[in-house]
């Protein structure tokens, strides 16, 4: 006998799901029945697509009609480092066009490594009433004259962050666009922009907005600047310095201090370019509630740098350059005991001799004092075996391990042996690691070790490792929670690729430059799985002018709903099933 | 330029091209030639020769056992603070390794270029923009990855020669320079390579020695011949001027 289940009314059964936020959950919630998917899609406000390319915005559109909050995505990571060729894609253009008609109480716009231009910020700026949130990571293709049109418009914009973002021709006049009666800014993020902004206007922005709580300032703010836009904002929780360099005068310096001593939420801090040791002490009063402490851009020495984090006793997360050394490590290990993520930046990472002392042993001393350490990111010069199997062992709650040797191929220097054993303890002890980028003489061994025993990794980045396909099989068949692969200079070919072709329908992408995948492997792979993109990204002309056998340069395979995309460069071909006819 | 070459053949030994520039343990001539030589000194043959490991095999191969030998004996050293004044030779710059984004690499050599004067260390990055008449959209080049105009010039050239390939996908864009080889173009100079100096004056590619063009090139335009005819006697001047 079928038994109704007695269902409750979509009203509750909306404001039971208005709790649950996670994409995860709500997917999962989606699953269920039909009734619950539509329920459920007419009440999801933020959507995040991790890939532009995997969906079209008609698509999600047509899902969801009722969207406040859209995260998009578009270049692959290796982007961040020149691996992509400029022009070939992620273009948010579109989106915009679609979503000012779809969205009209759209709020919030996130993008990463995306094309965006003037038209585009223009677009938002008028089609969105309600707007309030824009954050621009890694995007590109815009100036500041985009950015004037959001300041003219966009009365309720609590938050513009512009991070690391490449932004054209910068001029300083578009803080002039808010209007006086704008005073809802919480979060401000220029610290990319290249040269001045008006001084006054600025000054006058952060006096008339008092819920600012996040101000990122640029290198061309100079120190005797500082002073005055810190009283004008006491309540500061996060603040990125301009330039930290002026000639030393006690007057200056007292004004910088006090200004610092006002601003009793300061958390956060970041920027200090240029910085003149002598103007450090200034920020001494406030250093032990700091959280947050990003000096990847300050030129100063270890003994500076140990009389600061010293004071910093609450510190969770510090981004440093390597001047801070071993040294410099061991008191912070001492000293900041609730550290959890530590980057540690190249000054010279082009440089032939270390130029500063910064070994493993410094890495070693902060798992060691620091317990709660779960996400590092190290660039050195020398590695042991040794050194990352007492890593994994005191750190076992490693979610996020980056470790760059600079030199590629260098292995374990004390006994020349590969650094397989060592990243095998880090997959082996970590259990929760979700994100790993090796670095170091590495064979097909370590991906045995990853293959084995990394079920919980979503992220592996790998560079000029692995002997054979082996190794990229070894992942492919074994991380069962793998979403972004990203290859660079590994002998890797077609065999593990074509063995492991649907695994490439369950992640997000793959990126292999400077491999061994032939083109003929490709074009098979185009045929066989109509749900990936597989593109072939070549400067060297047409794939099918060379022979079939001929490894390409770059190939960018990601799973797909929508098909192949009309945006390429002439330097991009996809691969379909047509693409046996047009290449032969 | 031993991404390039890697790319093509995977067998490509990287610790060949890599090894051959230079590094400590090597003679004062390979250390030479790596450094930035005074403008009108032409070291270009002894560069291409050890880089592309085209000749003399046999002395690249001393060369790798020279370098193996010296790099071993100093990673037995303990680490020690190793602060040179003088800044040691760079090493040829694999595209996107170390793994730094560019906006890192750049304030840091802008720190390095003020804390060190006029050198112009080996270590920094020059990325600028490149357009060319006709073309959809910008590239972009680091210039401090080449050695000279030739290979500048070799590298935009595969950089635009998309344009003259057939195919574009389903935009079906127009094949503007009607299927010629963009290298014959540029020879023939119905296009010439311009660039604007950091003055702001759009100068002729070509004229300065390499180094002084890298050091002042801040964007570069490949514009049709009949409009870059106004740029030549402006760049004499220039040049008369700096002399």
């Amino acid at each position: 006998m079928l038994r109704m289940a007695r269902s409750l009314p979509e009203e509750v059964l909306e404001h039971v799901f208005s709790f649950i936020h996670s994409d995860k959950d709500r997917n999962a919630i989606s699953m269920v029945c039909k009734s619950w998917y539509e329920i459920e899609r007419w009440c999801r406000r933020r959507i995040f697509v991790g890939n532009c390319y995997a969906v079209n915005p008609s698509m999600v559109i047509r899902r969801f009609p009722e969207v406040r909050s859209v995260e998009l995505k578009g270049k692959p990571h290796f982007a961040d480092f020149n691996l992509v060729p400029d022009g070939w894609g992620g273009y948010v253009y579109p989106w915009i066009a679609a979503m000012a008609n779809a969205y009209p109480w759209l709020e919030e716009i996130s993008l990463k490594r995306m094309v965006v231009t003037d038209e585009t910020l223009e677009l938002i700026a008028k089609s969105f009433k309600n707007f309030k949130v824009l954050v621009l990571s890694s995007c590109e293709g815009f100036s500041t004259d985009g950015l004037a049109a959001i300041a003219a418009n966009c009365r309720n914009l609590r938050q513009l962050d512009l991070r690391e973002s490449e932004v054209d021709d910068p001029s300083g006049h578009w803080l002039s666009h808010f209007p006086d009666s704008f005073t809802s800014l919480v979060s401000l993020n220029i610290s990319c922009l290249g040269s001045e902004v008006n001084f006054s206007a600025l000054e006058h922005l952060v006096g008339r907005c008092p819920n600012l709580r996040t101000l990122r300032l640029n290198r061309a703010v100079p120190l005797d600047r500082l002073a005055n836009i810190l009283r004008r904002a006491p309540q500061l929780v996060e603040l990125g310095a301009g330039t930290y360099s002026a000639e030393l005068r006690p007057d200056v310096f007292s004004s910088i201090a006090g200004a610092f001593s006002g601003c009793k939420e300061l958390k956060s801090l970041s920027g200090f370019w240029d910085v003149v040791p002598g103007y450090l002490p200034a920020i001494y009063p406030i250093c032990s509630s700091l959280t947050s402490l990003n000096l990847s851009y300050a030129t100063i020495q270890s003994p500076d740098l140990v009389k600061l984090v010293s004071q910093c006793q609450s510190l969770q997360r510090l981004w440093v350059l390597d001047y801070i050394e071993d040294i410099g490590l061991e008191a912070l290990a001492a000293f900041c005991k609730d550290l959890q993520e530590l980057r540690v930046f190249p000054s010279e990472p082009f440089a032939l001799e270390p130029n500063v002392s910064l070994t493993e042993q410094g890495l070693v001393s902060v798992s060691e004092g620091c317990l709660k350490l779960h996400s590092v990111l190290y660039f050195c010069r020398q590695m042991t075996n040794d050194a990352l199997v007492t890593i994994a062992r005191n750190c076992p709650k490693m979610t996020r391990f980056r470790l760059c040797i600079i030199e590629p191929r260098t292995p374990d220097y004390i006994t020349l042996q590969p650094l397989d054993d060592g990243f095998g303890a880090i997959v082996e002890h970590c259990k929760d690691l979700r994100r790993l980028s090796l670095s170091g003489l590495l064979t097909d061994r370590v991906f045995e070790y990853i293959g084995t025993h990394a079920k919980k990794l979503e992220m592996l980045s790998v560079a000029f490792a692995g002997d054979s396909d082996l190794g990229l099989h070894h992942v492919l068949y074994g991380c069962e929670n793998l979403r972004k692969l990203e290859i660079r200079d590994c002998p890797f070919g077609d065999k593990a690729l074509l063995a492991n072709a649907a695994k490439l329908e369950t992640m997000r992408s793959l990126w292999m430059s400077s491999c061994s995948v032939s083109f003929g492997a490709c074009k098979l792979l185009g045929q066989k799985m109509p749900r990936l993109n597989i593109e072939v990204i070549d400067e060297r002309g047409p794939p099918d002018s060379r022979p079939e056998s001929c490894p390409v340069e770059k190939l960018y395979i990601y799973r797909t709903l929508a098909g192949p995309r009309f945006d390429m460069p002439g330097f991009v071909w996809t691969m379909d099933e047509d693409s046996a006819l047009r290449f032969s | 330029m031993a991404c390039v070459l890697g790319g093509a053949d995977g067998d490509l030994n990287y610790e060949e091209t890599e090894l051959c520039l230079g590094l400590p343990g090597g003679g004062k001539s390979e250390v030479e030639t790596t450094t930035p030589k005074a403008p009108g000194k032409r070291g270009f043959a002894e560069t291409v020769d050890l880089k592309l490991n085209l000749q003399g095999k046999d002395a690249v191969m001393d060369l790798n056992d020279n370098i193996k030998n010296a790099s071993k004996d100093k990673n037995h050293l303990p680490a020690a603070t190793v602060k040179d004044p003088a800044k040691p030779p760079a090493k040829a710059q694999v595209v996107g390794w170390p793994p730094v984004r560019c906006y890192r690499k750049n304030i840091m050599a802008q720190k390095n270029t003020s804390e060190v004067g006029e050198k112009a260390s080996g270590n920094s990055a020059a990325f600028v923009k490149v357009c060319m008449d006709g073309a959809p959209y910008l590239r972009k080049v680091d210039l401090k990855m080449y050695k000279s105009y030739q290979e500048l010039s070799d590298a935009l050239a595969k950089m635009f020669s998309s344009f003259t390939m057939g195919n574009y996908g389903a935009q079906g864009m127009i094949d503007f320079m009607n299927g010629s080889k963009l290298m014959d173009l540029l020879n023939s100079s119905e296009y010439v390579p311009t660039y604007e100096d950091k003055d702001g004056d759009w100068m002729l590619v070509g004229d300065v020695p390499w180094e002084m063009f890298v050091e002042s090139c801040k964007r570069l335009r490949i514009m049709k011949g009949s409009e870059a005819i106004g740029l030549a006697p402006r760049a004499m001047e220039k040049c008369k001027s700096r002399t």
